[in-house]
């Protein structure tokens, strides 16, 4: 069953309903489904389809798009170790290649009992605390080749299940937006005039 | 002078990893040596929200105004006044949005994830107060979607924010009413480009529009106006708007006035994020100073930096006396980009990590501009082979073809006394809609032309054939 449950619908719903348009609500929905189901199924995105108000094909062309988006059952935790060049830099084709052997699978694999898919990735946005590397998208940062072994070891143990969600949920705080104090999405041709606060702007 | 109140802040903390807060005046990062600098509380107890208590007693007008007179240039990369971009909206055409662009993904670059992770609220109040001085009645909050934290940390923050009242209906009892929206994506570098990413937050794939004519502030999200702001930008408008546009301008130069996020990675002995004074701190500063990265690790010599984030070209030591100025840095052949530094020391071999950089941008090339998808993937392979030695000095040609389809004409590069060579100023021209495509070159062409030994010695000679002189004309 890879439609989204209905907690699930009822929480895509209230994403929806903060855009003008519904399409705009699909990344993040698209997570939500990846969060439910650890990637992106057809049938998920022929769901996804109806809420939006699209053809599950538009869903497609969209989600193929965006790197995260898995199509195919991934690991658990996803490893993703930077190779851009503050990275480089500092080593990290070293760590890939001892994540590979002491994983043994190649980048973009993941291993025989479906725990870790080791990936390359680009720039993180942690290029002073290189090299770096997240796993589901959170940093470790300055990493040697011995943290790679340790982290690995842990993975495997369980040990870090509580600060690393299973792939696919990404923020664990959502936003929500309280009904009496929300405004609401404001459509395209909802306002035609300037809003009531609004005087006019400075002269360039 | 700054929020610092007497003490000097030095040194950094585990909270903040890479931070360094340095004895200068701080703007956007005032709060950081709070380990609670995110909470609602912290923030009201060091001034949070009295921005946006000045700016709604006051007529919105007058609010664009004192961010115009404070001359806040874009810190996403292109350096564009805020003020000046929010005027830029056709007179009458309603409504108008706020896209805040937090999808920082530029090599180098790590200042806004900072931002959004330890002061959200100065960035909510940042966008709520632009909201109201341009009329803008619906915002969007767009977080790069690898970042987890930052997510959790702004939708928290945006939580407290709409039950305290400082976002959503009638703020601060006023009748002024704006929704925060966050939203994420979902990992794509280009969706930074300010069109492509309103097509993402359309729900599209990320690819830019073409632009001129429309521009976003004309036609942007579902076709109405729409002003693009980047994190760090709007992080600066509570400041002004609590100590005025005078005080502002006051820091830095009167060109880059204020203070600037600045990323310095690579082998430097003390790579960090630093708030800097805009305008003034020269490159030598930044990688020599004590209270910067203290010099070249292990004692090393310097042999070439990025100044602006992987889309520029490289610097030299030649260079290091330039102030990180984004004029200077034009004039000099370059850009500041997004406020990032990359150190290479005498170690690096310069055709490996241009190649990382070249890699970077083909990969993530959206495909709409033939020039970038084809030439930025040709470009990588050409390059690797090069870099393997299994390179011909033919490949070197094709790589020089590959880069003028891609920018035509003089390409810029820095001046350099050991080669004999004059500086050739930014920008430049380029066949495609956006900067991905010429980024993939720019690595390969400074590499090329400022350390050309490196890549002759690397390949083995071969006639050139030019793909142009087959079968053209006959």
């Amino acid at each position: 069953m890879s439609r989204l449950n209905d907690a699930n619908v009822a929480l895509a719903k209230e994403i929806i309903a903060r855009y003008p348009r519904p399409k705009s609500a699909l990344i993040p929905l698209l997570h939500l489904s990846q969060e439910q189901n650890g990637y992106i199924t057809n049938e998920a995105m022929a769901h996804l389809a109806e809420l939006v108000g699209v053809t599950s094909a538009e869903v497609y062309g969209t989600a193929s798009f965006y790197e995260m988006f898995k199509f195919e059952p991934v690991g658990k935790y996803v490893i993703n170790i930077c190779g851009t060049l503050s990275c480089a830099l500092m080593g990290s084709e070293e760590l890939l290649h001892r994540a590979e052997h002491k994983l043994g699978v190649k980048a973009g694999g993941t291993t025989a009992d479906g725990l870790i898919t080791l990936e390359h990735a680009e720039c993180q946005a942690a290029c002073t605390e290189a090299p770096c590397l997240q796993v589901n998208y959170r940093y470790r940062f300055r990493v040697t080749p011995a943290d790679v072994d340790a982290l690995i070891d842990d993975l495997r143990a369980g040990k870090l299940s509580d600060e690393i969600p299973a792939h696919g949920t990404l923020a664990k705080v959502r936003q929500h937006i309280p009904v009496d104090r929300g405004v609401g999405a404001v459509a395209p041709e909802a306002a035609t005039t300037a809003p009531a606060w609004f005087d006019g702007k400075a002269a360039l | 002078m700054v929020r610092r109140k007497g003490r000097a802040v030095t040194g950094t903390y585990a909270h903040a990893a890479g931070f360094y807060a340095g004895d200068r005046p701080r703007i956007v990062t005032s709060r950081f040596e709070h380990a609670d600098s995110y909470s609602l509380e912290r923030y009201l107890a060091t001034g949070g929200y009295q921005g946006l208590r000045k700016a709604l007693a006051r007529p919105s007008m007058e609010v664009h105004d004192e961010v115009k007179k404070a001359t806040v240039l874009g810190r996403g990369g292109a350096g564009f006044p805020a003020g000046t971009k929010w005027g830029l909206t056709p007179e009458g055409v309603f409504p108008r949005y706020l896209v805040v662009n937090g999808d920082e993904s530029e090599p180098g670059t790590y200042k806004d994830r900072l931002l959004m992770e330890r002061d959200p609220h100065q960035l909510i109040e940042g966008c709520v107060i632009a909201s109201y001085a341009a009329g803008l009645s619906q915002c969007f909050l767009y977080i790069r979607g690898e970042m987890a934290h930052a997510q959790e940390r702004v939708a928290a923050a945006l939580n407290e924010a709409y039950a305290a009242g400082y976002v959503g209906k009638n703020i601060l009892g006023s009748k002024f009413s704006v929704d925060v929206v966050l939203h994420w994506g979902a990992g794509a570098y280009v969706v930074g480009e300010e069109t492509a990413l309103i097509e993402s937050l359309e729900g599209n794939r990320g690819m830019p529009r073409l632009k001129p004519p429309f521009f976003p502030a004309a036609i942007g999200l579902y076709g109405k106006p729409t002003i693009v702001n980047n994190v760090e930008t709007l992080s600066n408008l509570p400041w002004i708007l609590t100590n005025g546009a005078e005080a502002y301008t006051a820091i830095g130069t009167a060109t880059s006035p204020g203070t600037r996020m600045v990323a310095v990675s690579g082998h430097v002995k003390r790579p960090g994020v630093y708030e800097i004074i805009n305008g003034t701190t020269t490159f030598r500063d930044l990688i020599y100073g004590d209270e910067f990265c203290q010099g070249i690790r292990n004692g090393n010599e310097l042999k070439a930096f990025v100044p602006g984030g992987g889309s520029a070209p490289w610097f030299t030591p030649d260079q290091l006396d330039i102030p990180f100025e984004g004029p200077q840095a034009g004039a000099a052949g370059s850009m500041l980009g997004s406020g990032a530094i990359m150190v290479m020391d005498q170690t690096t071999d310069i055709p490996a990590a241009a190649l990382t950089l070249t890699r970077f941008y083909a990969h993530e090339s959206c495909g709409k501009c033939t020039p970038c998808r084809e030439g930025g993937t040709w470009l990588e392979r050409i390059l690797r082979r090069v870099v393997d030695g299994k390179g011909t000095d033919a490949d070197l040609q094709q790589l020089i073809e590959v880069g003028t389809s891609i920018c035509p004409g003089d390409f810029p590069h820095a001046s350099s006394a050991r080669l004999g060579l004059a500086a050739v100023p930014f920008p430049y021209k380029m066949t495609t809609i956006c900067f991905v495509g010429p980024s993939a070159y720019t690595p390969v062409h400074s590499a090329l032309t400022l350390f050309p030994e490196e890549f002759e010695a690397r390949v083995t000679k071969r006639t050139h054939i030019p793909v142009t002189a087959v079968g053209v004309g006959e």
